[in-house]
C-alpha cells in the first residue's frame, strides 16, 4: 500500500515516468512497479492519463463554462441519479456535488458560446430534477492542475556554481 | 589601460581564481547545454516563505536588526538545532545570524586564526575554506579523503597532519562535492585526537537536512565538544533559499562574540527581509522541505544507477545533492574530460580538481535537475564514454 501510494505520487506529477525509471527511484524491481501500475489501472485507482494543453496558444477559441445547478434530490438516491445523467453528456468535463448555495458544479466545453447555451437550455435545464442553472464563462485560465499558463518554465540558476 | 595588478595585496594575488569560474565562462558560451554543474536546488523557495518576505516589507520591516540577528529568528534557530542535533544554544549569546554560511566561515577563520596557524581541511571539499585561511595568513593543510573510505575523514589521516601549529579543523559533512557523510562512529573516532590536540572544530552542516541514510549527526553533540565546536548551518539548501544569503553560526559565547565583533564592523547585520523569511521557513517550512528532500533522493538513485550502467564508477553519495564519479578509465584528466564532454555532448559537469587536488580524476554532477534532463545527460555521457574509453 505504501509503495502503491509512492508510485501514485510520482506519476501524479509526471504521467510519462516509465516503470523502469520509477523502479530505480524507489529501489524496486521494474516488473514489480509495472505490475503495480497494471493493478492500479485495472482496479480504476488510475482512471486515465491526459495532457494539460494551452489551447489558446494554438489559436483555438473554444469556450469553457462552469454551471451552478440546483437540483431536487430524489428519495433513495439523493443527487446520484441526476449527477450520473449529467455525466453522460460528452460536452461535460467535470461534475461535482457542492456544499453551499447550489448543488452540482458542472464544467462544460464547447466550440462557441452558443454551443454551451444550447446545452444548458436544451439538455441541462430540461431535466426534471433541475430547478435552476447559473452559467459562468471562463475568460482566462491562469493555472490548471498545478501548471501555470504563460509562465516560462526556465531555469534561472547560473549554469555552473560551487 | 595600464596594469594596476602591482597594487593588489600579495595575499590576494596568491589566491588562485576559482576553477569553477573558468569553467563557467566556457559553459555560458555554449548553446543548448544540460547543466549538472550547478551547486543549488532546482526548486524555487516555497511560496509561503517568499510571501512572508513580501508581508514583512509591506509592514515596513526595512531597517537594521541587532548585530546578532532578530531575536525571534535566534529563538527559532535554537529550537531547530536542539531538535536537529540535540545541542542547546542560548539565543542570547551563542547564535549569530550571518550572510550565508560563507560569511560565517570567514568570520570564524578571522576570529580564530593567527598568522601561521594551521587549518586542517578535508579534501575534496567546498572551494572557500583554503582561500579563507590564506586571507588571514593561516596555512591550509589538506586532509585527503578517499573513494574507498566513502569520503569519510579517517582518524589516522587527521593525526598524521597535526603539528604544534594546528589550530582549527573544518568538518564539511555532508560533503560538497563528494556526498560523503560522517556517522556516529566516524566522528567518535576523531574526538580523542581533537581534544588531545586542543583543536577548534568548524562544522559546516549546510547540507544536514539532505542526508539520505540515517540521521545527520553533529560533532557538537559529543560530550566535551560543544564548547570547542562552531556549528554552521543555513537555509540555502534545505529550504531552497540560496539567493537570500542567510545562514548562522552556533558556538561558545566567547567565539560568537569575537565573530560578532568582525560582523558588526563589516556587515552590520544580515538583511532583515531574509531574516523574516528564515523565521517563516523554520516555523512552517518543514513539510515542503521534506518533500524536496524525498525528491532529491529519487533523483540521487536515478543518477547513481545511470552512471553505473554507462560504466562510470561512483561511490554512493549519502548526503547533499551531488554524485562524484571517477573518470579515470577515460584516460583524461578532469578538466579535459569536462571540456570535451561540454563540446561534444553539451553536458556541463564540474571538474573534481576544483575542490582540491585530490579531486583530480573525478567530476561533480548535481542531481538537482529534472528527471528528463538527468536521463538525457546520462545517455549523452554514455555515448561520450563509449567513444573515449581506454582499455
Amino acid at each position: 500500500m505504501e509503495l502503491e501510494k509512492k508510485v501514485l505520487h510520482l506519476i501524479e506529477n509526471d504521467a510519462r515516468l516509465s516503470a523502469k525509471t520509477m523502479a530505480v527511484m524507489l529501489d524496486e524491481d521494474e516488473e514489480k512497479i509495472a505490475a503495480i501500475i497494471d493493478k492500479l489501472e485495472n482496479e480504476k485507482y488510475i482512471l486515465g492519463y491526459n495532457t494539460i494543453i494551452n489551447w489558446e496558444r494554438m489559436g483555438n477559441d473554444g469556450v469553457t463554462a462552469m454551471i451552478d445547478v440546483k437540483v431536487t434530490p430524489e428519495r433513495e438516491v439523493g443527487f446520484n441519479n441526476v449527477a450520473e445523467r449529467i455525466c453522460r453528456f460528452p460536452e461535460v468535463r467535470c461534475v461535482y456535488l457542492m456544499s453551499g448555495t447550489y448543488d452540482l458544479s458542472v464544467t462544460v466545453t464547447g466550440e462557441t458560446m452558443q454551443d454551451v447555451a444550447r446545452f444548458v437550455s436544451h439538455k441541462l435545464s430540461t431535466l426534471d430534477q433541475v430547478q435552476s442553472t447559473t452559467t459562468h464563462f471562463v475568460l482566462k485560465r491562469y493555472k490548471q492542475d498545478n501548471f501555470v499558463f504563460e509562465e516560462p518554465q526556465e531555469d534561472k540558476r547560473l549554469v555552473v556554481s560551487p | 589601460m595600464s596594469s594596476m595588478s602591482s597594487y593588489i595585496s600579495g595575499v590576494v594575488q596568491e589566491i588562485p581564481p576559482s576553477g569553477i569560474r573558468k569553467f563557467f565562462d566556457l559553459v555560458t558560451q555554449t548553446e543548448g547545454v544540460i547543466s549538472l554543474g550547478v551547486g543549488e536546488p532546482d526548486f524555487v523557495t516555497p511560496w509561503h516563505i517568499r510571501e512572508a518576505c513580501f508581508y514583512s516589507l509591506e509592514k515596513g520591516y526595512t531597517m537594521y536588526t541587532s548585530n546578532l540577528g532578530l531575536p525571534e529568528l535566534r529563538e527559532e534557530i535554537a529550537s531547530y538545532e536542539k531538535q536537529k542535533i540535540g545541542v542547546s544554544y542560548s539565543p542570547g549569546d551563542e547564535i549569530l545570524v550571518t550572510v550565508g554560511v560563507s560569511e560565517a566561515v570567514d568570520l570564524a577563520l578571522r576570529a580564530l586564526v593567527e598568522p601561521g596557524d594551521e587549518v586542517l581541511i578535508p579534501e575534496p571539499s567546498y572551494v572557500s575554506y583554503a582561500p579563507g585561511t590564506k586571507l588571514v595568513y593561516g596555512k591550509p593543510v589538506p586532509l585527503l579523503t578517499y573513494d574507498a573510505d566513502e569520503y569519510r575523514l579517517r582518524p589516522d589521516i587527521l593525526e598524521q597532519a597535526i603539528t604544534p601549529r594546528s589550530k582549527v579543523l573544518i568538518l564539511p559533512f555532508p560533503n560538497n562535492p563528494t556526498g560523503g557523510i560522517m556517522k556516529v562512529e566516524d566522528l567518535q573516532a576523531l574526538i580523542d585526537i581533537i581534544i588531545k590536540n586542543d583543536l577548534i572544530v568548524l562544522s559546516d552542516e549546510i547540507y544536514a537536512e539532505l542526508t539520505y541514510e540515517g540521521e545527520h549527526v553533529s560533532i557538537a553533540s559529543f560530550p566535551g565538544m560543544k564548547d570547542r565546536t562552531v556549528v554552521f548551518n543555513g537555509f540555502s539548501k534545505a529550504f531552497a533559499m540560496t539567493g537570500w544569503r542567510i545562514g548562522y553560526a552556533c558556538g561558545h559565547p566567547d567565539i560568537i562574540n569575537a565573530m560578532n565583533k568582525i560582523h558588526q564592523y563589516t556587515i552590520m547585520c544580515a538583511p532583515i527581509m531574509a531574516q523574516k523569511a528564515a523565521i517563516e521557513a523554520l516555523r512552517h517550512g518543514e513539510g515542503e522541505m521534506r518533500k524536496m528532500v524525498e525528491n532529491y533522493n529519487y533523483r540521487r538513485k536515478l543518477m547513481l544507477n545511470g552512471f553505473r550502467q554507462v560504466g562510470l564508477s561512483c561511490f554512493e553519495p549519502r548526503g547533499a545533492f551531488y554524485c562524484f564519479p571517477s573518470i579515470k578509465n577515460s584516460g583524461m584528466n578532469s578538466e579535459d574530460f569536462c571540456e570535451k564532454l561540454l563540446k561534444e555532448e553539451k553536458v556541463a559537469v564540474v571538474p573534481g580538481n576544483a575542490f582540491g587536488n585530490c579531486g583530480e580524476g573525478y567530476i561533480r554532477c548535481c542531481y538537482a535537475a529534472s528527471v528528463a534532463n538527468i536521463e538525457e545527460a546520462i545517455e549523452r555521457m554514455g555515448r561520450f564514454l563509449a567513444r573515449h574509453r581506454k582499455g
